[in-house]
């Protein structure tokens, strides 16, 4: 019965579109004619393009910086490409075996207090990674096949930073050593495992196109950025992490093929100009092998903790002050006629109520819609501009991403209008309605990204209708990146158009009860 | 009965414990003000939101030419109503809050600056409405009631806050507005306020109609032929008794007479040459024969709290 509310276009023969055209005409004139309701909604544009082009964020990126220069992968995706490389060259097909007989390392002790000097301790992280690593030259974000061993995940064979494919789990120790084979046949290279030297197994083939004739191949360590969220019980402190490193113990080394250079270099791929020596890293030859140090990682590139910089996301912080701003407007569009009897009105003139109810929501709908387009279409222009010129790294987004970010916006305030004057519908009164839909809809987003622990802000954006915030997620998550991938760094728990359908269900069924009530309920 | 606009059959409808109608029945005709009389709790207002479909009956209907509420296709082009004056928003301007509901109905503005000159609000029309005195706002009513230019007009107290010139104003508006053969009917818990106004009057009590008649009628039954003596002479109680009289004392120089008429009762005290200062045939007014039919409901009142609803 509530079905044909929103149905009525379909439905409806042509005299009753026109009388449903007059009916959002006379909404729409409602609205107009409240210079208050107008004032707010301009203020709530205002306030997310104040928020968006005057960020109070500051970096270190000047303009030209080399520290802030991320490299692009083959697919054109940034990407951390940062390691110690102990190489040689390799002319056309061939192959490198070698053994891995241990991967130590270090990471940082925990801080618990606020003044204890953060030190290291011996440890490795779960993407620690050393192995064989084949690269089309040592510039950073060139195109690579590897196969490697993991601090806690086991043999990898990774390729071209985004793909990672698993192999034989379980850590490498002397007494559990683990072989590992590049081959490479054209533009193919293919990545094999073996506990014992003799038995293979082939974990995973990677076609690099345009690789050329002579590769640089060899051994490297590296080791990503210590993550993880401080604080206990009553919520985050913050995120804690920093850099560390690993140290592999290979040897067995064999080669096939041509390789025209006579010794081994070493050389730190990727690192900061101005790194120390632990982040540098280095190798030393032993009597029947090497040890290779490295820290960093190869690996799409993320923000937040784990990464650098920030992404279009943070630009548009000021979203929810202007939510709220709709949603007070939304509510009192519905309440300030119930407060003072004018639904009575409304009702003799219109009175088909579910379609009063559609018509109120869909002039908040779009003036909502309208509104955020406006604003963050401009903050996706400028914010990000601002932000680079005070030295804040920001993760390019692609256009249909920013299209995709901005569409996301505009319908998440419409849906979140019509969300919060169903609620005025229901509860009819004004303070009453406002703290229901602030409290429904604005306060688990403040709750999740400022307040509460990583697993609890996750439910609350998946189950709340602030989920739809999640329209504006511009960074990716990736399995092999260890990051704190919290909503608090612009991680949402669900898909952008996901959480949107998750405010958007809430929205249809707050407007649903509301003209079931309406409908039933003396005027 | 078949020229009538409104047609309300046997409505009933309890708020809670409380019955708001109990078998509420009456039609309202064109050509006349029809005036819905009784003390506050009679049914009037729940009467007038069951006609407009705002609230739903629990029993019985109510019928704008012959079609409930709900289903007339531009509602303010056959009823005009007015509730409650000050149901407006109050930073709305009193031509903005006529301009949504012109729109509503697919009217255009100059329909609205029709019914702003029509109601006198010409000056005030760009002001808000919040700050209208209630005489304005019930001017306002009465616009907004009139945009559709509708055959019925339904008037819910409209004389409440008017000052002595506004309520002038609205009698001889309400009059011409019949006399163009619109059917209209207005509320009021004061006969008095009907008196020159109304043609016809449904007077209620206890949520259903106690009399529904003309008023001329009205008047008629209600003085019931009593005739007030003014004499000193002890003899005049003795003569017209003996006249076929029923003859009270109601102070010490005045009788109250009923059965014999003014003409009769000078004739026989002409008769016995019993002298007397004044012979006078008793005109009820509407205002008495309203008080006698709403005596239960007054009682009603004073025993219970007030029923606004």
């Amino acid at each position: 019965m509530t079905g044909t509310v929103l149905n009525v276009d379909r439905t409806a023969t042509t005299a009753e579109r026109q009388r449903f055209a007059h009916l959002l005409r006379a909404e729409s004139t409602k609205f107009r004619t409240v210079r208050g309701w107008v004032l707010a909604v301009l203020a709530a544009a205002a306030a997310i393009v104040a928020f968006g082009v005057g960020p109070s964020m500051h970096g270190t990126c000047g303009s030209g910086s080399a520290a802030c220069a991320v490299p692009v992968g083959p697919g054109g995706q940034e990407v951390t490409d940062s390691f110690y490389f102990v190489h040689q060259s390799l002319a056309g097909d061939g192959s490198i075996t070698v053994r891995v007989t241990s991967l130590t390392g270090l990471i940082p002790t925990d801080a618990t207090g606020r003044d204890a000097a953060i030190g290291t301790r011996p440890g490795v992280v779960p993407w620690a990674k050393a192995g064989l690593i084949i690269k089309a030259s040592t510039r950073p974000g060139a195109a690579y096949a590897a196969v490697m061993v993991t601090g806690g995940h086991g043999v990898r064979m990774q390729y071209n930073y985004t793909h990672d494919v698993a192999g034989r789990s379980g850590p490498v120790s002397p007494t559990s050593p683990r072989w590992l084979r590049l081959t490479r046949v054209g533009n193919a290279v293919t990545g094999a495992e073996s506990a014992d030297g003799s038995h293979w197994t082939t974990v995973g083939t990677a076609h690099l196109s345009g690789l050329p004739a002579t590769v640089d191949a060899g051994l490297f360590a590296t080791s990503p950025q210590y993550a993880a969220t401080a604080g206990g019980v009553l919520g985050t402190a913050g995120v804690e992490g920093g850099p560390t490193q690993d140290t592999a113990a290979f040897d067995s080394l064999g080669r096939h093929g041509t390789w025209p250079d006579q010794s081994w270099s070493g050389t730190a791929i990727g690192g900061p100009d101005n790194a120390d020596a632990q982040q540098q890293g280095g190798f030393e030859q032993t009597t029947d092998g090497f040890t290779v140090t490295g820290s960093g990682d190869i690996a799409p590139s993320v923000s937040g903790v784990s990464g650098i910089g920030t992404t279009i996301t943070q630009t548009l912080v000021g979203t929810f002050v202007g939510l709220t701003v709709v949603v007070v407007v939304a509510v009192m569009f519905i309440t300030a006629e119930y407060r003072r009897d004018l639904i009575r009105i409304t009702l003799t003139a219109m009175p088909h109520r579910g379609r009063v109810l559609a018509a109120k929501a869909i002039v908040l709908g779009a003036v909502a819609f309208l509104t955020a387009l406006v604003a963050a279409t401009v903050v996706v222009a400028v914010g990000q501009r601002v932000l680079r010129d005070n030295g804040v790294y920001v993760h390019p987004a692609t256009i249909g991403t920013e299209i995709r970010v901005i569409a996301g916006t505009a319908a998440l305030l419409a849906g979140t209008a019509v969300l919060a004057m169903a609620i005025g519908a229901v509860v009819r009164r004004s303070v009453v309605a406002v703290a229901s839909a602030i409290v429904v809809i604005v306060l688990p987003y403040l709750l999740a990204i400022a307040f509460l622990p990583a697993g609890a802000a996750q439910w609350l954006l998946r189950v709340t209708p602030a989920a739809a915030f999640a329209v504006q997620q511009t960074a990716v998550q990736y399995a092999q990146v260890d990051n704190v991938y919290t909503p608090a760094n612009g991680f949402f728990p669900l898909s952008p158009w996901a959480g949107f359908a998750v405010l958007a269900a809430w929205a249809a069924f707050a407007l649903a009860l509301a003209a079931f009530l309406i409908r039933r309920r003396d005027a | 009965m078949s020229d009538a606009t409104i047609v309300v059959t046997n409505l009933r409808k309890r708020f809670g414990s409380t019955v708001a109608l109990d078998g509420m029945s009456f039609a309202v005709h064109p050509w006349q003000v029809t005036g819905f009389v009784g003390p506050n709790g009679a049914g009037k207002s729940t009467t007038m939101r069951v006609i407009l479909g705002l609230d739903a009956a629990d029993a019985g209907h109510a019928l704008i030419g012959g079609q409930p509420y709900r289903r007339l296709p531009r509602p303010l082009c056959h009823v005009g109503s007015l509730l409650d004056a000050g149901a407006l928003q109050p930073s709305r301007t009193a031509r903005n809050h006529l301009r949504w509901l012109a729109r509503s109905q697919g009217l255009s503005d100059r329909r609205v600056d029709a019914v702003i000159e029509q109601a006198g609000l010409a000056a005030v029309g760009r002001r808000r409405a919040g700050g209208f005195s209630l005489g304005m706002r019930q001017r306002l009513g009465i616009a907004a009631a009139l945009l559709g230019d509708p055959p019925t007009l339904m008037l819910d107290e409209p004389f409440n806050g008017m000052d002595p010139g506004g309520f002038i104003w609205m009698r001889g508006f309400l009059r011409s507005l019949a006399a163009q053969g619109r059917a209209v009917l207005v509320s009021s818990h004061l006969m008095s306020e009907l008196q020159d106004t109304a043609d016809h009057l449904v007077v209620a009590g206890h949520g259903r109609v106690i009399a529904d008649a003309s008023v001329a009628r009205l008047l008629a039954t209600a003085s019931g032929g009593r005739v007030t003596v003014r004499t000193a002479a002890a003899s005049a109680e003795l003569v017209l008794a003996d006249a076929g009289g029923t003859v009270t004392r109601t102070g010490p120089d005045t009788l109250t007479i009923t059965g014999l008429t003014a003409e009769v009762i000078i004739a026989v005290l002409n008769r016995h040459q019993v002298t007397f200062s004044e012979v006078a045939a008793h005109r009820a007014t509407l205002e008495e024969a309203y008080l006698e039919l709403t005596r239960d409901a007054v009682e009603f009142r004073a025993a219970a709290p007030e029923l606004t609803r």
